[in-house]
């Protein structure tokens, strides 16, 4: 069974482009048969275990120089989907505006991955334990796509809350390529934090997630942001949690009381690295801790 | 079977070519085609850090790496670290320090190692330890491992 499956999945390519524009990587990609080659971390991992076949044609996208970057235009940061886990750990604008971004990234993998995997793979790979998207669901971010119509190029912005489907799904067409993120530069006061779990402190898949962010003035929490990873088939949006925070002082009873909120939404499942008892005690502690930290400061 | 590409690269500091399948990955490369057997097969998926080898001045997973990305782009191995016939100083650190037993993980620690003191002099011991965390070692325990690189980096503070 197993092997017939790996049989089914590994196709041999046929193709191989590495385009150095963006308008010709949607050329390549315009009928919808490529597998795209970015950090590859994740590609060559599942593609040499068989759970992921290649497509006839494999096209490289590295030498793209249209999707790198980190820039701020017009009250928005665009990170493009080139930009690696370790250029998001280094780069001033992030540190300045979205330091849950660099804190995220410092829990990303190991260094040797981090030089190498990018913002668009861990995205598009839409792994429910995918660590950059709790932060970036907490910062309400739009994934960029473009591809060809009618031999032009046409481009959408779907928000990240609608970009996942399911484990290793999202709404990403088959000719179309994710060019980067985006978000709105995050208001004076806006405070984030990211937390994982995990024994080993490099390269663990966590089994919960968490990101929280908000403003907090006079001990009272408002615009109010909370996201998870790991504990349903995407990461998602803890709304019900953020709706019952808002608005809140932050006392023992307020929190104990989103804890449990945040426990009716969540349907976390038993796997090799935690059960669903362990994971619904780990939204609870890294919810308290969260919340202890964002009114720290 | 996959197409196959011509790719053009530096190695160790010397033109190469080579035709690769375009779905083989680098580790397999260097070892397969042009014998360079310090670069470890472990995990075969990035958990372990035996194969890690230098591209454009960049650390990386070499088992992770499709070997036709590295069209245009220098490639470092522990084979070509000694620019002499002396060692390199992270590997005479290394010697001196007893941080080797059975080897098997030394060259991907050694070029870890290299890339953190080539991009980062000023890590702190701590600084060091994170910069390693992606490299396992089964039997030294990492105390010599650190104490050789740290030494090597000239780095400042104790183990905590």
């Amino acid at each position: 069974m197993m092997a017939s499956q790996s049989k089914a999945t590994k196709n041999a390519i046929d193709d191989y482009l590495a385009p150095a524009t963006l308008s010709d990587a949607l050329g390549a990609l315009e009928d919808g048969e490529a597998t795209i080659l970015a950090g590859g971390t994740d590609l060559m991992v599942q593609t040499q275990s068989g759970r992921v076949g290649y497509k006839q044609r494999l096209v490289n996208i590295r030498r793209i120089d249209e999707l790198r970057g980190i820039s701020e235009h017009g009250g928005r940061i665009c990170i493009g989907a080139l930009v690696t886990i370790t250029e998001l750990l280094n780069n001033t604008l992030v540190a300045e505006k979205v330091p849950v971004l660099a804190a995220m990234a410092d829990k990303f993998a190991s260094n040797q991955i981090r030089n190498v995997a990018t913002v668009g793979g861990n995205i598009c790979n839409a792994s429910p334990a995918g660590d950059s998207i709790p932060p970036f669901l907490v910062l309400d971010a739009d994934v960029e796509l473009a591809c060809l119509r009618d031999g032009k190029a046409a481009t959408r912005s779907v928000p990240i809350t609608e970009f996942f489907t399911g484990p290793g799904r999202t709404v990403r067409a088959s000719n179309e390529l994710v060019t980067g993120i985006s978000f709105a530069v995050p208001q004076a006061g806006f405070i984030a934090r990211f937390i994982k779990s995990g024994p080993r402190p490099a390269l663990e898949i966590s089994a919960v997630s968490m990101a929280l962010g908000g403003v907090v003035e006079n001990d009272v929490f408002r615009s109010v942001s909370l996201s998870f990873g790991s504990v349903a088939p995407t990461a998602m949006r803890a709304r019900k949690a953020e709706t019952f925070l808002t608005g809140k002082k932050l006392d023992d009873e307020t929190i104990r009381a989103a804890v449990e909120t945040a426990l009716e939404e969540v349907s976390p499942i038993d796997d090799v690295r935690a059960s669903i008892w362990y994971r619904r005690h780990l939204v609870g502690v890294y919810l308290r801790r969260l919340v202890a930290d964002v009114v720290q400061g | 079977m996959s197409c196959k590409v011509e790719i053009k690269f530096t190695l160790n500091g010397r033109p190469e070519k080579a035709i690769v399948p375009v779905d083989l990955n680098l580790l397999a490369m260097l070892r397969d085609m042009f014998d360079l057997k310090g670069a470890k097969y472990a995990c075969g998926e990035g958990e372990c850090g035996a194969c890690t080898v230098i591209v454009d001045k960049l650390s990386v997973n070499s088992c992770l790496t499709f070997a036709v990305d590295c069209d245009g782009r220098e490639v470092r191995t522990v084979e070509g670290l000694r620019a002499t016939d002396k060692l390199h100083p992270m590997q005479r650190a290394f010697v001196d320090h007893g941080a080797i037993q059975c080897g098997f993980c030394m060259p991907g620690m050694i070029m870890q190692a290299t890339h953190l003191s080539d991009t980062s002099p000023g890590l702190t011991r701590d600084g060091l330890k994170r910069g390693l965390e992606g490299n396992v070692c089964r039997c030294t325990g990492y105390t010599k491992v650190l104490d050789a690189v740290s030494d090597a980096m000239n780095t400042e503070g104790v183990d905590q």
